[in-house]
């Protein structure tokens, strides 16, 4: 009878160590749902979703205090797989949400006076440039955010949707005419 | 006797080989002028080396690889390039890409070339030069030969055991590499001993369809000639049984696994053609420039042509008189071929067939019905894959499923469509959803990129607001420490003036550029500072969310 007691509560104790040990030792960072909802939303950060940022848009989302449907760069895309990764409704964009096609943002480098309001405005450091100097958007990194636009003293900037070239073509879904049985 | 192993499934349409192969191949004529696009291989598109006006040499670089996959693309023949733009080209997207237009001169004005001694070169140097060549897959999916070349890092061996050259050709209509076979057996011979050589591998096995006695007998002969140990095996004619995997099985038993490639598992593979311009390039020093095309269907004389890469399509059907009532080309065979929409399109290293069609020839597929789930689609798979499953995942859009039952094993080879009942056609929702799978992943890329680009600035704010924070109190310091010291020493007048005289500057002088604002640009100011203290605001507030 004691030996079995005994036996029982050296078991405890060890186990007890091993999974105190362990939550020390993995430890998980931060909230794993804002991770795996931060790794839905399209990292444009353009603010449009009126949190400054997608992580901040993440966090909202996680805690219970924002709507799925609030990023227009997503798509109805973006809130489906929201939908499915929360086991919500879909709910499609609310008011006159208008999704726009991807663009670039683009300085006419003739106009430019140089005064960096873009390069502090961008969030993704994609404009090269320095005070009273000619600056310029790096294409490819830019989100297509457009919070460089209206900081612009001399609207230089213009948004220039990219257009499909054969390299990002995709194929259409098939046409098919589908003659149901009668 | 060799054992042949059999893959799954597989189909026997109709080979409708014998109206091409009547004639030799025939040498087509100098066409009036040449469209060379820059990508006629996978991967990137070559760097143009020429300007309009250049002229050039046949067998001139035009186009420099450019990138780790990608392939060289040269003049076909000497003239003057009159454009560098982007033409019309045969792509099922049917956009434009860009392309050299060349008018030839008639004078066939070869750049000096010469031999390489393959023997005696490294074979990383032998793989630069084939880059330079612009050889490249020739059995459909111009993959650039060089790097299917390149030595294995993974595999034990570090070579390859058992090199394939592939004379199956099982698509029907097409000949060109059954006719390539009966007339230059012996380069192609040639051509694999290289190809072995540089791959070391150990047994070279030359797999050709029973449909194609002539071919087989002259590449045996060639064989046999040249001394070689390489074994000339013939396979069932099944279709896609040309296609390298199912090629791989029929000859070795081995199945290539899902997501892997031949050379995982000690076997490489090239086509009978590649094989015949890998010979011509370093036999002969010549780039890629021409190659043969079957010019078939709905044509008074059906026959191969070779043909000079960047002919026009429409010269080739002319050559081949297509019948009146022919009203659509297709590029490639039946089966895996694509119907062009204009017939103003270049012909590249990947064209391999024309085929004139009717609605006589080809009766256009009826209505599709719904799937009645017969399994015959997956009977026929040679990749043993489920077509309806994949059919419903891809039709709904469910592209994570798809790819979880193996999308990306099927080979578009289109048996599951010749075989389906209700005529679905298949393979377009198969190309459909790969299409967007590879999109998606892409845009993932970007918003990962975007993600770090993002996460990095907000560090970035976050420091410079430490070391500004660091220097204020630094300042502070000093201040303090100069007061305490002023209080000992009084001022001398000297740096008194100064510093009066630096404040007095200041307060007059303004940036020039705020002089005098118009009230417009003065509510545009006051518009910018507002601006500027929301984006303070929201910085200041996205570095305290990181925080929290
Ligand atoms: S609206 Fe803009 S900032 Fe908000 S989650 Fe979408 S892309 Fe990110
Ligand atoms: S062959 Fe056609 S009808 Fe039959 S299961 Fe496959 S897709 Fe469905
Ligand atoms: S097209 Fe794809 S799914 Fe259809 S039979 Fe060929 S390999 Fe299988």
């Amino acid at each position: 009878m004691l030996s079995a007691l005994l036996v029982m509560a050296i078991i405890a104790i060890v186990l007890g160590a091993v999974l105190g040990y362990s939550a020390i030792k993995f430890r998980v960072e931060g909230n794993p749902l804002v991770e795996k909802i931060d790794a839905i939303l399209p990292q444009t950060q353009c603010g449009q979703c009126g949190y400054p940022g997608c992580r901040p848009y993440a966090e909202a989302i996680a805690s219970g205090e924002a709507d799925i449907n609030l990023c227009p760069p997503g798509g109805e895309e973006g809130i489906h797989k929201l939908a499915d990764l929360l086991g919500m409704e879909f709910k499609t964009f609310g008011g006159n949400t208008v999704i726009k096609p991807k663009a670039v943002a683009f300085i006419d480098e003739n106009i430019c006076i140089g005064c960096t309001l873009c390069f502090q405005a961008c969030p993704v450091d994609a404009i090269a440039g320095a005070a009273k100097q000619m600056h310029t958007i790096i294409a490819y990194e830019c989100t297509g955010c457009e919070l460089c636009v209206a900081p612009c003293p001399v609207d230089c900037i213009s948004m220039v949707p990219i257009e499909e070239k054969i390299t990002t073509w995709k194929r259409k879904y098939p046409e098919q005419t589908l003659v149901l049985a009668q | 006797m060799r054992t042949l192993y059999q893959f799954h499934g597989g189909i026997h349409p109709t080979g409708n080989k014998t109206q091409s192969t009547q004639c030799p191949i025939a040498r087509m004529p100098l066409p009036s002028r040449l469209v060379i696009p820059f990508r006629q291989h996978a991967g990137e598109s070559a760097k143009p080396l020429v300007r309009a006006g250049d002229r050039v040499l046949k067998g001139q670089l035009i186009g420099m690889p450019d990138g780790f996959v990608s392939s060289a693309v040269h003049a076909s023949t000497s003239g003057t390039i009159a454009a560098i733009d982007m033409q019309p080209i045969a792509h099922p997207s049917g956009m434009p890409d860009l392309c050299a237009t060349l008018i030839p001169d008639g004078r066939e004005e070869w750049v000096p070339h010469a031999a390489v001694d393959y023997l005696g070169s490294d074979p990383a140097e032998l793989r630069q030069y084939l880059r330079l060549s612009g050889v490249v897959g020739l059995g459909g999916a111009v993959f650039p030969c060089d790097l299917k070349l390149r030595p294995l890092r993974g595999h034990p061996n570090r070579s390859i055991c058992t090199l394939i050259l592939n004379g199956a050709e099982c698509e029907p209509y097409i000949t060109c590499d059954d006719m390539l076979m009966r007339e230059r057996a012996a380069e192609i011979v040639q051509g694999a001993e290289m190809l072995r050589f540089m791959l070391e591998a150990g047994e070279v096995l030359i797999g050709i369809e029973d449909n194609k006695p002539e071919a087989i007998a002259a590449m045996r002969q060639a064989v046999t000639d040249s001394g070689l140990p390489f074994e000339v095996i013939v396979v069932p004619t099944i279709y896609p049984s040309g296609s390298a995997k199912q090629l791989i099985r029929i000859l070795t038993g081995l199945e290539v696994p899902s997501g892997k490639l031949p050379t995982d598992i000690g076997v490489q593979c090239f086509n009978i053609a590649t094989s015949y311009s890998v010979y011509r390039a370093l036999a002969h020093g010549e780039p890629l420039l021409s190659r043969i095309v079957t010019v078939t269907g709905n044509v008074r004389q059906a026959q191969n042509l070779e043909v000079l890469l960047g002919t026009p399509v429409q010269e080739l059907i002319a050559l081949g008189e297509a019948l009146p009532d022919t009203n659509r080309y297709i590029m490639g065979g039946p089966m895996m071929g694509m119907e062009l929409a204009s017939t103003d399109v270049p012909l590249v290293k990947a064209g391999n067939c024309i085929i004139a069609a009717s609605d006589k020839l080809f009766p256009p597929a009826p209505p599709a019905l719904p799937c009645i789930r017969c399994t015959r689609c997956a009977q026929a798979c040679p990749a043993d894959l489920q077509p309806m499953d994949l059919y419903w995942f891809a039709q709904s859009r469910d592209f994570g499923k798809a790819q979880a039952f193996s999308l990306f094993d099927c080979i578009e080879c289109g048996s599951c469509s010749y075989v389906c009942p209700s005529h679905i056609p298949l393979v377009q929702y198969f190309q459909f959803a790969k299409s967007e799978i590879r999109a998606r992943e892409q845009e993932k890329k970007a918003a990962d990129h975007a993600r770090e680009r993002h996460e990095f600035r907000e560090y970035r704010f976050e420091r410079e607001k430490q070391e500004k924070a660091e220097k204020l109190a630094a300042k502070e310091r000093a201040v303090r420490e100069a007061v305490a010291a002023s209080a000992a020493t009084s001022p001398q007048p000297e740096i008194q003036a100064a510093i009066d005289r630096a404040k007095e500057q200041a307060a007059t002088v303004e940036p020039k550029n705020t002089d005098n604002p118009t009230p417009q640009q003065q509510s545009e100011i006051a518009g910018i500072e507002a601006q500027r203290e929301h984006i303070r605001e929201l910085a200041k507030s996205s570095v305290e969310h990181t925080k929290d």
